[in-house]
């Protein structure tokens, strides 16, 4: 028992100081995506309830292809394939150069087009549960549609869409995971290097999901907080 | 008499304003042409880098990878289905000690990676070599296929129990007291009223399962099962040509397009009786 103390412990003998760091990756790249990933599905999900046939087309086309890829398949795609695509326009200036993408901005790109895809949902189905008498009362007391869509329409989206994007939320926290493969340094990578070093696979691969377990479980505390603040709001007005 | 009643069924509708071009449609089609030049490029991409011998080599593989990522998502699917029956009942039991049972098993395998319960399952048993093959189990999680299989029961087990609850708790309990007041038996109360509705509320969450386990299913390629993306990572490791990615992806939409416009219509047949 003392010995796995030692092992997990902090200090030249344990594993501690690269888990934690590890913890540290996984955690930033997670708050690193989530407001591309909001923004891009936010947009996407205009696109897909605009009156315009064409930006329907291409919303959905946009959704298609990222719900239906493997997660891994799409890092894989943004990895390598960026790595190729900048290779050749490199090529056409200098023949020698060489480039080598990051592993933490290509999970950010993947996951966020994941998240963004799975997202653009969310938001879509919360803008159908907002009558239209919300924008025809907003119109007729002579807002113009960006006050509209900021100061009536957002507020409500928000509260309606809580509940979706803080399940992709979590989606998302598990999805790092996968970045480890292309040799980011999370916590699934940091346990699996603890894991051959030690030969305790199981101690350190069990302790990486209870890792993920608590940062779940404080994910949802923070949820319940933030969905609470949002619901008084709703109270007041 | 008659052409004057049949006149207001002859007025016309005004045609409609004639579509012009906004600042939507304009960027709308552009993102469209984005698209399409896309997937033209793609296209010509996998034409330019055809290559006969390649194709010969891989495309068994390809296949064969195919079959390993359906059998692998068949079989796990359906044990996980068996499996989770017995977890949703804990799960709904009015016994506090086994709905907390039951919810600590959800818990775990929804809140951490399938990636990381592969590995724990995969590498993390062999800590346990001399108890398993003392009970005679190391024989079985010896081999990563098994271990893929198994890590992937459990998982999607914990995923359909939720499904399976949340389809049994939207059932009205005027179905239970019915059914009772029928003289029905429990049993019979499930089989014959509850199932028949709950499973058509759960039809498509569990149509997402399946697509969620065929796409979660490519990380087995990291244990060292060669699925579909096994074998695009052996294809790609040895000839570090970018079309093999291309081709697995193709193959990924294809199947997940089509598994979800199958249950859309079987959906779609199946709740006919309840559309206006």
């Amino acid at each position: 028992m003392e010995d796995y103390a030692t092992l997990l412990g902090f200090g030249p003998q344990g594993w501690g100081d690269q888990i934690a760091s590890g913890v540290a990756i996984t955690v930033s790249l997670a708050l690193a995506t989530l407001p591309i990933g909001l923004l891009a599905g936010f947009l996407v999900a205009l696109a897909k309830r605009s009156p315009e046939p064409s930006l329907r087309l291409a919303g959905n086309i946009y959704t298609t292809i990222f719900r239906g890829l493997p997660e891994l398949l799409t890092l894989f795609l943004v990895f390598y394939g960026a790595q190729i695509g900048l290779q050749q326009v490199l090529h056409l200036f200098d023949p020698e150069a060489s480039i080598e993408i990051n592993s933490f901005v290509a999970g950010m790109v993947a996951l966020g087009a994941v998240f963004s895809s799975y997202a653009s949902e969310v938001f879509l189905s919360a803008f159908r549960a907002i009558p239209a008498g919300q924008y025809e009362g907003a119109y007729s007391i002579g807002l113009t549609n960006g006050q509209t869509m900021r100061l009536v329409i957002l507020p409500q989206l928000v509260r309606i869409a809580l509940p979706g994007l803080s399940n992709l939320w979590l989606i998302l926290l598990k999805d790092t995971a996968l970045v480890s493969v292309i040799g980011l340094a999370d916590i699934l990578r940091q346990t699996g290097i603890a894991a051959r070093v030690t030969r305790q696979a199981f101690l350190f691969f069990g302790t990486a999901c209870l890792i993920y377990l608590v940062l779940a479980i404080l994910s949802s505390f923070a949820f319940t907080l933030i969905e609470r603040r949002v619901g008084r709001g709703g109270q007041h007005s | 008499m008659s052409e004057m009643a049949a006149a207001p069924s002859t007025v016309e509708k005004p045609p409609a304003p004639p579509r012009g071009w906004t600042r939507e449609r304009i960027f709308g089609t552009a993102l469209v042409a984005l698209w399409a030049v896309a997937g033209l490029g793609l296209l010509a991409f996998l034409v330019n880098a055809w290559n006969p011998e390649l194709f010969q080599k891989y495309a068994p593989a390809y296949l064969s990878g195919l079959g390993v990522t359906l059998a692998l998502v068949g079989i796990s699917v359906t044990a996980g289905a068996v499996l989770s029956i017995p977890i949703a009942w804990m799960r709904m039991s009015k016994n506090k000690v086994l709905s907390a049972i039951g919810y600590g098993y959800v818990y775990f395998f929804r809140g951490t990676p399938l990636i990381a319960q592969a590995f724990l399952v995969y590498y993390g048993l062999g800590s346990f070599r001399d108890q398993l093959e003392a009970i005679g189990l190391w024989g079985f999680f010896r081999e990563a296929w098994n271990c893929a299989i198994f890590a992937f029961t459990l998982n999607t087990a914990a995923y359909q129990a939720e499904i399976l609850r949340g389809a049994i708790q939207s059932i009205g309990r005027g179905q239970w007291e019915g059914a009772a007041a029928l003289g029905l038996s429990k049993f019979q109360t499930v089989r014959k009223i509850i199932l028949p509705q709950a499973l058509i509320v759960a039809l498509r969450p569990y149509g997402n399962e399946i697509i969620l386990m065929i796409k979660g299913s490519a990380i087995v390629a990291i244990i060292t099962v060669y699925d579909l993306m096994g074998e695009t990572r052996r294809a790609y490791s040895r000839t570090f040509d970018f079309q093999t990615y291309l081709w697995a992806a193709l193959i990924y939409l294809a199947i997940v397009e089509t598994l979800r416009h199958t249950i859309e219509w079987i959906e779609r047949r199946l709740t006919k009786h309840l559309k206006r």
